[in-house]
């Protein structure tokens, strides 16, 4: 009896002290409701499959991940209480926020409590601000921007711009951006208009833009306002070359914006219209899962998945602060690791570089117009 | 001067679709002192309605658009009314108030957590051909918003004033009791209101929704700025409603291109301000005296 006594005992003693095998857990913060639900959804939907496809796998070092899901409804200090409730659950990695005001805002209780941070986020103070745990998914508007400018100026002949642009957080980053490179290449801006978040009617600024003498206007407002904007644009008949980023010719976009958006023009970072093998077999992999297609911050959003497994393998356990240490300077090969989609770097900001394209919507698809190499 | 014509243009149709909502404002508020602040998410739903007809049922757009009235009738107006101002009402104004807040808060957020957070594209009732007046380009959709609206408004004078039912209903509004006694049935009067106002929202709702595209936060807008156009109307009068809505179209365009973009939104806020301050009973309101 003594001894059954003290085999039971000795054996929970045992099972006590064995580590319980719980998941590692990621945070998944992005903008689920409010204006920036469409770009939110797609990375949300983008960092899921990723961690599924992970998962099935196998895992990250041979554990599953749980994904633990918040929505900011768009605002910054709700998504700031996030962040710090995502660390209060236990998270050893952050993907999101999309909005880069929420991001200036959110990232500051990453950084304090030493958590690597994937945004999508294209403000450039976000990595201009020394924080070593914030790493970006897609370029800055400050690197990408210029990419674009060049071609506006070298290939279509731009001598006059205007820009109309989110007077926001990120809207603020990719103006700068733009009116920079265009004084810098000695481009007149001849018209400059600031819009609000969430603005619906753009009646008053495509009347602008008509008045003005410009050979076209580089257009920077989030995807919902780009439709909106593009609708107005056709509505009035208006003829200019219309020259964004990510956020004007997004699918997203096309889709509200109908027959509208045909014509418009920009860079972006990644596009499920890339001719590239891994690009469209994840693109048709996330079409038959959600049954939308995904733009490109879905592709953000996977990428950053599959580069958090593999950086946490690279470290060999999920240390957030070895792993923020590893990513500075750190190339990752599609070749070598395929989740990332095309060859990745980041630099010792968090800032990334990749190629990107130059596209324009012709018959509600992206048409890849020229690539442009990686600065 | 084109500049001008195509603001104006733009101004009068938004400002057209803003005054179909705040028509709706003034007229529960006559009949039932129902002051309804999610009179914007009445705006908002009816264009869900049409596209579940569509995308779900597989409907065309004019059935899907009948059948997004149909339902606005029994959900906006019936339902309403039973549910919501019927029990509230014997408590007072401010609690019904705090209900309809309550209801604007429901809708929206169902219509998130059922349909969707992001915009739904929404199709055009009209054809979006553009043709050219005095150098300003001029779509046929604007044209038609502002036509339909009108065409709803003065419909709705016609009928209020020119009709035995429309005289009863405001019989119904001015005194109640009087009406009773002269033997109006001043309950159905009162749900024709309701009925009238979750149409005037439908035709608001198919209008607007093409521009501003279909999303579950529409009405926050669009309930802010028919509540100002029916302050600045004047909140007992029809046609002061009206030329409400249609100068605050305007005057939201004319401030974005002339003053300043980023103070567009103030605008009609001091508009409010200026009318409190200067003709409290609105540009067409008539005074209404109270005794304590």
């Amino acid at each position: 009896m003594i001894k059954k006594l003290l085999c039971t005992a000795a054996m929970t003693m045992v099972l006590g002290m064995t580590p319980a095998l719980a998941d590692l857990k990621i945070g998944s913060i992005v903008e689920l409701s409010g204006p920036g639900a469409a770009a939110g959804t797609n990375f949300r939907d983008g960092v899921k499959m990723g961690f599924e496809e992970i998962n099935a796998d196998g895992g990250v070092l041979k554990e599953k991940i749980e994904l633990l899901e918040y929505d900011t409804q768009t605002d910054p200090q709700v998504s700031r209480a996030l962040v710090q409730k995502a660390i209060d659950d236990g998270v050893y990695a952050i993907t999101g926020t999309v909005f880069s005001s929420s991001t200036v805002v959110n990232m500051l209780v990453a950084k304090q409590a030493g958590i690597p941070q994937f945004t999508g986020s294209e403000a450039p103070s976000i990595t201009s601000m020394s924080n070593p745990y914030i790493f970006r998914t897609a370029f800055g508007s400050q690197k990408g921007v210029p990419k674009m400018t060049r071609y506006m100026i070298e290939t279509m002949g731009v001598k006059k711009a205007a820009v109309v642009w989110a007077n926001t957080e990120f809207g603020k980053g990719g103006h700068t951006a733009f009116v920079d490179a265009m004084k810098e290449a000695g481009i007149e801006i001849v018209t400059d208009i600031p819009t609000e978040q969430a603005q619906t009617d753009f009646s008053a600024d495509i009347v602008k833009l008509k008045s003005s003498d410009a050979d076209a206007a580089f257009i920077y407002v989030t995807e919902e306002e780009s439709a909106r904007f593009l609708r107005e644009a056709a509505k009035q008949g208006l003829k200019i070359p219309l020259v964004g980023e990510t956020t004007l010719i997004g699918h997203k976009v096309i889709e509200l914006a109908g027959e509208a958006a045909n014509g418009a023009m920009g860079h972006v970072g990644l596009t499920p219209d890339a001719n590239i093998p891994a690009v469209t077999e994840m693109v048709e992999r996330f079409k038959a899962k959600y049954n939308y297609t995904p733009d490109h911050n879905a592709i953000k959003g996977y990428t950053a998945a599959w580069a958090i497994k593999y950086v946490t393998e690279m470290v060999g356990s999920p240390d957030s602060q070895a792993i923020a240490e590893k990513l500075h300077g750190l190339t990752l090969n599609a070749a070598e690791h395929p989740g990332v989609l095309m060859d990745v770097s980041w630099d010792e900001t968090g800032e990334m570089s990749r190629e990107s394209f130059f596209v324009e919507v012709q018959d509600g698809k992206q048409v890849v117009k020229a690539i442009l190499p990686p600065n | 001067m084109a500049e001008l014509i195509q603001i104006l243009v733009s101004g009068l149709a938004a400002g057209s679709i803003y005054a179909l909502a705040a028509v709706g404002f003034t007229l529960l508020w006559q009949a039932s002192q129902t002051i309804n602040f999610a009179q914007g998410e009445f705006v908002m739903l009816p264009a869900f309605f049409v596209l579940v007809g569509m995308t779900v049922l597989g409907l065309p757009m004019w059935p899907a658009i009948g059948l997004g009235l149909v339902l606005s009738l029994l959900i906006l107006g019936v339902a309403f009314k039973r549910l919501i101002v019927e029990p509230m009402l014997p408590h007072g104004t401010l609690p019904l108030v705090i209900a309809t807040i309550a209801l604007g808060l429901l809708l929206k957020e169902s219509v998130k957590e059922l349909y969707g957070a992001t915009a739904q594209p929404f199709p055009a009732v009209f054809p979006q051909t553009v043709f050219n007046v005095a150098g300003a380009s001029v779509s046929i959709q604007d044209i038609g918003n502002l036509v339909v609206s009108m065409l709803a408004i003065g419909g709705l004078q016609l009928f209020l004033n020119r009709t035995r039912t429309g005289r009863c209903m405001q019989a119904s509004a001015q005194n109640p009791a009087v009406a009773e006694i002269l033997g109006v049935n001043v309950k159905r009067m009162v749900m024709y209101t309701f009925l009238i106002n979750a149409a005037l929202a439908t035709i608001a709702s198919v209008l607007i929704s093409p521009i501003y595209l279909a999303k579950f936060s529409n009405g926050e807008t669009l309930g802010l700025v028919a509540f100002i156009a029916a302050i600045v109307g004047g909140f007992n009068q029809i046609r002061g409603a009206l030329v409400g809505g249609l100068l605050i179209g305007v005057i939201d365009n004319l401030s974005a291109l002339y003053i300043s973009a980023e103070y567009r939104s103030a605008m009609p806020l001091i508009l409010l301000i200026a009318i409190i301050l200067l003709r409290p009973q609105g540009l067409l309101g008539t005074p209404e005296g109270r005794t304590v």
